[in-house]
C-alpha cells in the first residue's frame, strides 16, 4: 500500500528523517512512535508532499509520488489530520466537510457545474453520515472556531474522511485528549479499519497505540530503531531505553 | 438632482471596483492590480464604441473578457508569490498598465477631427451616452444593473461550494491543499472573475466620464479598490457596498463643505472606522 524507501529529509544539518524504510500493507493500522523531534511529523509531511524528500522515494499503490503536488496526492487517496488542529475556523462545521470532498470519485461523479457552483442539496446525505460518525450532527451550523477542543479533533478526522481516503495519516490525534475521549477515538479508528481504510497512526499516547496498532515502528533521531507487533515493541530493549523508559502511560 | 445621480454613478462604478478586489481578497490575496484591469476594460470598451461603432452592451462584454484574460495571465505568475511580494508584484503590473496607456496612440479620423487614445493627452470623445440621448438618471440605472448583476454573481458564489473553497484558501493554504484543493487554480479563477468585474466597471467609467487618461488609473484607484472590501468586511458583498457609500458618499462628497480640512478628516475617519470595526463593517462572524 505505502512504501517508504530510504527516505531522508534534512533541514540544513539536521537529519529530521534519515534513511527510513517502511512498508504499510493494505488494511493495516500501522503506528509510528518515537520521542519528540524524532521525525514522525516530518515523515507525514513528506508523504503528503508538503516537504520534498532530500533523498529516497515514497511509493503509494505502486506509484512513485515524487511528481505529485499535495492536492493530487489527496486525489490519489491519501488524507491526513494535523498535530496542531488546522480547521477552517470561519467556515461552519458543514462547510469544512463540504470543501474537503475532493476524492477522485467525487470529481468523476459530479459535473463541473454541480460540483463548484451547485448548492448543498446533492451532498447532504454523505455529509450527514460523516457528521453522524463524528458525533457532530448537532453542531453542523456552528463555526469551526467555536467548537470545543475535542469536537475540533473529531471534525478534523471527519474532514479527512470526506475525501474517501484509502490511506489515512493521523498525526497525534489523541494529543490533549482525556482518557474517555481517547477511548472514543480508539473505537472510531477500529470502526474505520472495518471499512477497509489503511491507517498510519503517529502518536505519543501509548494507551491508544497499544490498543489499536497491528504493527509499530519506532523512530529516534530520524532513524528506525525497531519494528514489530505491539508485544514485541513493548519488550524491545532499545525501545525501552530510547522512548518508553519510565512513561509507558 | 443630476449631482446626486452623478454621485450614485460614481458609487456604482467604485462598487464594481471594490467587488473585483473582494473576490480576490476572499482567497487571502491583497491585489493592487485591480486598477490595471479597470483601465484595460475602460480603454477596450471606449475603443469599441468610438472607433468600431459598437453598441455599449457588447462592448462591455468585451471589456469583461479583456479584463478576465489579462487577470488570468497576470494571475499565474503573480499568485506564486504571497503577502508583501504579491502587493509589490501587482502594484508593478498596475503601474505597467498605466504607463502603457500613457504611451498608447491609436487615432483615426472621424470627419475633420481625430478620435481615439492619444498617449498622455488621454482618450476623449467617448460620447456613447450623449450621442444616444441617455439622461443622467438612465445612465445611473444602467450602471446599477451591472452592479446588481455582479453582486448577485458573488452572492451565488458565496452560497456554492466554490465560495466556501475560496474562503478555505483564504484561511489556511496549507490545510486547503491538504484537503485536495488546487491552490493555483482557485486563486487564478478568483483573479479572473475579479478581472472581469473590474473590466466592466472600467467600461462603464469610460462612458460616464467621456474622457479617460492614464492618470485615472493610478495607485490611488488601486488603493481604493482594495480598501473597500477591507473597510467593508468579508461577510458578504454588502459590506463592500457600504464601504463605497461611506468613502465616496460621506467622506468625499459629504464632507466637501469642510474645504481643505476634509483631507485631514478623511484619513482620520478611515482609521477610526477600522478601529471601531476591525474586521470591517460586515466582518466575519466572531467567536462566541
Amino acid at each position: 500500500m505505502l512504501e517508504l524507501q530510504a527516505l531522508s529529509r534534512h533541514f540544513g544539518g539536521v537529519k529530521a528523517v534519515d534513511g527510513l524504510d517502511l512498508t504499510v500493507t493494505q488494511g493495516q493500522i500501522f503506528s509510528l512512535i518515537g520521542p519528540n523531534g524524532s521525525g514522525k511529523s516530518t515523515t507525514v509531511n513528506v508523504i503528503t508532499g508538503l516537504f520534498a524528500p532530500t533523498s529516497g522515494r515514497v511509493v503509494f499503490r505502486g506509484q512513485d509520488l515524487a511528481a505529485l503536488p499535495t492536492h493530487r496526492r489527496l486525489r490519489a487517496g491519501i488524507a491526513r489530520t494535523f498535530q496542531n488542529i488546522r480547521l477552517f475556523g470561519q467556515l461552519s462545521v458543514w462547510q469544512n466537510l463540504w470543501v474537503a470532498q475532493n476524492s477522485a470519485e467525487d470529481q468523476a461523479r459530479q459535473g463541473f457545474f454541480a460540483r463548484w457552483l451547485g448548492g448543498q442539496r446533492g451532498v447532504r446525505a454523505e455529509i450527514a453520515q460523516l457528521l453522524e460518525f463524528s458525533g457532530l450532527a448537532h453542531r453542523q451550523d456552528e463555526l469551526a472556531a467555536n467548537l470545543a477542543f475535542g469536537e475540533q479533533r473529531r471534525l478534523e478526522l471527519a474532514r479527512a474522511l470526506a475525501a474517501r481516503p484509502k490511506l489515512l495519516l493521523l498525526d497525534e490525534p489523541a494529543a490533549g485528549m482525556n482518557s474517555e475521549e481517547i477511548g472514543q477515538l480508539r473505537d472510531r479508528i477500529l470502526k474505520l479499519r472495518e471499512t477497509g481504510v489503511t491507517i498510519l497512526l503517529v502518536e505519543h499516547v501509548m494507551e491508544l497505540v497499544m490498543g489499536v496498532a497491528d504493527r509499530i515502528a519506532v523512530l529516534n533521531f530520524g532513524q528506525k530503531i525497531a519494528e514489530g507487533t505491539p508485544a514485541e515493541i513493548q519488550a524491545h530493549p532499545a525501545v525501552r531505553k530510547a522512548y518508553l523508559g519510565g512513561d509507558t502511560a | 438632482m443630476d449631482f446626486y445621480f452623478g454621485l450614485v454613478q460614481i458609487i456604482g462604478v467604485h462598487t464594481l471596483l471594490g467587488l473585483s478586489a473582494y473576490i480576490v481578497l476572499l482567497t487571502g490575496q491583497v491585489s493592487l492590480a485591480q486598477a490595471g484591469f479597470f483601465a484595460v476594460g475602460a480603454y477596450a470598451a471606449g475603443m469599441l464604441t468610438v472607433l468600431a461603432g459598437w453598441h455599449l452592451v457588447p462592448a462591455l462584454g468585451a471589456s469583461a473578457v479583456c479584463g478576465a484574460g489579462v487577470a488570468c495571465a497576470v494571475g499565474f505568475p503573480a499568485l506564486r508569490v504571497k503577502g508583501l511580494m504579491l502587493v509589490i508584484a501587482t502594484l508593478a503590473f498596475g503601474e505597467g498598465v498605466r504607463l502603457f496607456f500613457f504611451n498608447f496612440d491609436y487615432q483615426i479620423a472621424r470627419g475633420d477631427i481625430k478620435v481615439g487614445p492619444l498617449g498622455g493627452e488621454g482618450f476623449r470623445q467617448i460620447r456613447f451616452f450623449p450621442e444616444n440621448g441617455w439622461t443622467t438618471g438612465e445612465v445611473m440605472l444602467f450602471i446599477w444593473l451591472f452592479v446588481a448583476a455582479a453582486m448577485a454573481l458573488l452572492w451565488w458564489f458565496d452560497r456554492s461550494r466554490y465560495g466556501s473553497v475560496l474562503r478555505a484558501v483564504g484561511e489556511d493554504e496549507l490545510a486547503a491543499q491538504s484537503v485536495g484543493i488546487n491552490l493555483t487554480a482557485v486563486k487564478v479563477s478568483a483573479m479572473t472573475v475579479g478581472g472581469a468585474i473590474a473590466g466592466v466597471g472600467g467600461g462603464l467609467y469610460a462612458h460616464y466620464t467621456t474622457h479617460i487618461e492614464h492618470a485615472s488609473f493610478n495607485i490611488l484607484v488601486a488603493t481604493f479598490a482594495i480598501a473597500y472590501p477591507i473597510v467593508g468586511g468579508l461577510r458578504n458583498v454588502f459590506g463592500t457596498v457600504l464601504a463605497v457609500i461611506f468613502v465616496q458618499g460621506f467622506l468625499i462628497e459629504g464632507l466637501r463643505f469642510l474645504g481643505d480640512w476634509r483631507n485631514l478628516l478623511f484619513g482620520a475617519l478611515i482609521v477610526l472606522a477600522m478601529n471601531l470595526r476591525p474586521s470591517g463593517f460586515l466582518g466575519a462572524r466572531r467567536r462566541a
